[in-house]
């Protein structure tokens, strides 16, 4: 008998998936309907999700936006949705927003928080992107100086003879360095002091008086809203960040005697919460100084913040010191570069790296901490809230304003967590 | 290293302290120390000036005093003729109670969001990504007075629980959330054996003491049944059935005592205008209690996910390859390893939240911050004394909560060589 083989010559043609395993239908069912508890799992989450957004879209939306105060956006709300619906009044929004955003500042010079806010876009450009010309850093550091003016008014000599002080201490560092070292850095450090406490005033107040240039003054309580919360969060964690890295140093090095000094100012400060160091501020902080003294709360605010955070910087340097190879040291030392070479050249642009997401989320946590200062008194976004309340077109209001100091705090703060991870992927040379 | 740095010749020169590396660290730390004095002598000598100035020397005497306010929330008994310090540390037992709180909830909350947010199911997991992103990204002190206004506006007023056909009803006839709080039924002793006092400072109840020590010594039997079972376990192969023992040595003894003691509850009422008998947890505890734990949670959450998902695929595929179920899977191999990731930052979180929870005053519920730097600063105007006593006792609470946190730490750690 003959025994015909069956041998297949040609290949079939694949089968496309059935349709329960690919396209939407597959989707669903590997992500939505996948045996009985995801199935019940899923019922269970639109059920949630259908009940919250029937109850929020409608208030969201079917809502007034120009009303004089709360009585008549009800009344608005009942004429057009009948009395059963509950719309938001977002008209206090719209009455206040300027308010929410600038606190009390003379609306005649709002140009200026406008103008130092471009700055301040154009000057953090250069730090975030590094594409953008080196140069821009320049009017980086000089922005501090330009923006303190315009925003606290007062004579235009103030800040350029504060930059003066840095000018002196640079020029003497340069002269001095050939002379010797160590006396050029000690006078680096002295003579600008020296400069700023006690030659300074005299020579602001002379130029002013020969040549009266500046702006008009605005007083600190007349801050308020988002303005004083960027104020308070970028002006604390730029000076935190410096402060944060010695710190991490202090921590890490060899010497005993610096090493428990920055030890304990770490653990004292991330021991205490923000608000005791708030009290600080505003009850304390003019007995430390000499009798006389009083300086502006914003201002006190600005330094127990930067101290709170540069702690927590410091923790997270360090942990960018810990995670560095030790061979890395080892590599350093063995090119004869000395600490603060090996430090500038090696260390620190490593360890900064793998600390950048620390250094976002630590930012993130102190712009949102910046609320707390409504409790002692300055005027900030929730602060504003309760003032707005007490207004009597806008007594009762709640959920309104909340929601909407909510959403810009959600904006800042999840586009900065959204920043953080794009450096991180772009900084990724796949070293760990 | 030997020939590298040959002694100088000649005697000791000034310029060695800094350019000799033996001297400079000397040196260094000199001048900070130095430095350091410094700064604290001309602080402290600005301090007395100004103290002096105002005609109030540094004095703790204002403790002794008597307070002279209500604190409404609390959990030892006091009046307002106790003393400062009695009131402070009402504040202390309150923040204790709103941080262990907190800490419970927001554990629960987070591993479970963790957990869901690794969901297969999509809209669960997305669900999740919304709930972590709002509660990160918006500052605690605002969900803190968000969660006020809602107890205060959305709750019904203790009248509406009033009538035949009221407008809101108890739960099970034993809760009642109303906008003045909420009211839960108490424990009470009908043959209570008293209170223990420790130096008019501190009362204790002897019934809880004695419930707990019978509640210690029946886990501390079911531990040494639990080893008993261990050992059969090793030598036979088979276990022997524990549960019913476990049970009967931790329960009998409890129901015993709590029987002895005449416990029952006492139901909150409706009485006239308000609510009397049961406990009274008010509205300022509840909100800043959820507000506190739903922020944190978020955290916590983050850091649960992170935990689980930086143990590596291969775990769970050889645990599946031995034949355990998922449950056990995550229980006896993801899990062990993922705590050990998750230990250290959630201890942190739980730090956070104890700090945070001085947030209490913008709510007024009574903490630390409420009555000492808040009640007693205003009303005795030593701002030092409280600010520096206040800060002393967050950082005390601060340190104690890392302290015993790290030695667990250490237990945990991987033994390696």
């Amino acid at each position: 008998m003959e025994v015909k083989p069956y041998v297949r010559t040609a290949m079939l043609d694949g089968k496309p998936a059935p349709v329960t395993s690919s396209g939407p239908a597959g989707w669903l069912k590997k992500n939505l309907f996948d045996g009985p508890w995801n199935t019940a799992a899923t019922l269970v989450a639109l059920v949630v999700v259908f009940l919250l957004l029937s109850h929020l879209l409608p208030w969201v939306f079917q809502s007034v936006w120009n009303a004089e105060n709360l009585a008549e956006c009800r009344e608005i709300i009942d004429a057009t949705w009948g009395p059963e619906h509950s719309g938001a009044c977002w008209a206090v929004i719209h009455d206040r927003y300027l308010q929410l955003i600038y606190g009390f500042y003379p609306w005649d010079f709002l140009w200026r928080p406008n103008l130092t806010f471009a700055m301040m876009l154009v000057a953090i450009a250069p730090v975030l992107f590094t594409q953008l010309p080196r140069k821009m850093l320049i009017f980086s550091c000089l922005f501090p100086f330009i923006g303190a003016w315009l925003l606290w008014g007062g004579s235009i000599w103030q800040p350029v003879m504060v930059l003066a002080g840095f000018g002196i201490g640079a020029a003497a560092f340069r002269y001095l360095a050939k002379v010797n070292r160590i006396l050029s850095i000690a006078a680096a450090i002295v003579l600008p002091v020296i400069w700023w406490v006690f030659v300074m005033e005299t020579v602001v107040h002379g130029l002013h008086a020969v040549i009266p240039l500046g702006l008009e003054p605005v007083q600190s309580n007349q801050f308020g809203g988002f303005m004083v919360s960027i104020i308070i969060g970028l002006t604390a964690i730029t000076c935190s960040l410096p402060l944060g890295i010695m710190l991490a140093l202090g921590r890490q090095t060899e010497l005993f005697i610096v090493r428990t000094f920055s030890v304990g100012f770490i653990e004292f400060i991330r021991g205490v919460p923000l608000i005791t160091l708030l009290f600080v501020a505003s009850t304390l902080l003019n007995y430390f100084m000499p009798p006389g003294t009083n300086f502006d709360l914003i201002v006190r605010v600005i330094i127990m913040a930067t101290l709170f955070s540069s702690a927590y910087i410091a923790e997270v340097v360090r942990g960018g010191l810990a995670a560095l190879p030790k061979g890395q040291y080892e590599a350093a030392d063995s090119l004869g570069l000395d600490y603060w070479q090996a430090q500038q050249l090696i260390i620190m642009p490593q360890a900064l790296k793998i600390a950048i997401p620390g250094i976002v989320s630590t930012f993130i946590g102190l712009f949102k901490d910046t609320t707390l200062v409504s409790i002692i008194g300055i005027l900030d976004p929730i602060g504003l809230s309760n003032a707005i309340r007490a207004d009597s077109a806008w007594n009762g209001i709640y959920w309104e304003l909340f929601a909407f100091i909510g959403f810009v705090f959600f904006i800042f703060c999840f586009s900065m967590s959204r920043y953080s991870m794009y450096l991180e992927r772009k900084l990724n040379t796949g070293h760990r | 290293m030997a020939i590298a740095s040959d002694p100088p010749k000649g005697g000791f020169q000034l310029s060695q302290l800094i350019y000799d590396t033996r001297y400079r660290s000397m040196t260094i730390q000199v001048a900070t120390l130095i430095g350091v004095l410094a700064l604290v002598f001309w602080l402290g000598a600005n301090v007395t000036e100004n103290l002096a100035e105002l005609g109030k020397p540094i004095d703790f005497g204002f403790l002794g005093e008597p307070a002279g306010y209500d604190i409404n929330q609390r959990l030892i008994e006091y009046d307002n003729q106790d003393i400062h310090a009695r009131a402070a540390f009402v504040g202390l037992l309150n923040t204790l109670l709103v941080a262990f709180l907190g800490c419970i909830l927001a554990t629960v909350v987070g591993v479970l969001v963790g957990v869901l947010r690794l969901s297969h199911n999509w809209i669960v997991a997305k669900i999740m990504t919304v709930y972590v992103e709002c509660f990160r990204n918006v500052p605690v002190l605002l969900w803190i007075v968000l969660a006020m206004a809602i107890m205060i506006e959305a709750l019904p007023q203790p009248r509406d629980f009033r009538g035949d056909d009221p407008a809101a009803s108890m739960l099970f006839d034993a809760f009642a959330f109303t906008n003045r709080g909420v009211y839960i039924p108490e424990p009470l002793f009908s043959r209570s054996l008293g209170d223990f006092s420790f130096f008019g400072i501190f009362d204790i109840s002897i019934d809880l003491i004695a419930i707990l020590a019978v509640l210690a010594a029946g886990i501390f039997t079911a531990k040494k049944i639990g080893a008993q079972a261990d050992q059969i376990q090793n030598q036979t192969g088979i276990r022997p059935k524990t549960w019913p023992k476990t049970a009967g040595v931790i329960l009998v003894p409890l129901l015993a005592i709590l029987a002895i003691l005449g416990f029952h509850l006492g139901y909150p009422a409706l009485k006239g205008f308000n609510f009397d008998g049961g406990t009274h947890l008010r509205n300022s505890l509840i909100a800043l209690w959820l507000a506190l734990s739903f922020y944190t949670a978020a955290f916590i959450a983050e850091i649960v996910r992170g935990g689980i998902m930086a143990i590596s695929k291969g775990q769970s595929e050889a645990a599946a390859a031995l034949g355990l179920r998922p449950n056990r899977i995550m229980r006896l191999v993801v899990l062990p390893q993922a705590l050990r990731i998750i230990i250290p930052p959630l201890i942190s979180q739980y730090l956070n939240l104890t700090k945070n929870s001085s947030l209490a005053i913008a709510v007024g519920y009574m903490d630390l911050t409420g009555t000492l730097m808040g009640i007693t600063l205003n009303q005795s105007g030593r701002e030092l004394e409280c600010v520096m006593l206040t800060m002393l006792i967050y950082l005390a609470i601060s340190l104690c909560i890392s302290g015993a946190f790290n030695i667990y730490n250490q237990r945990v750690k991987l033994k390696e060589r």
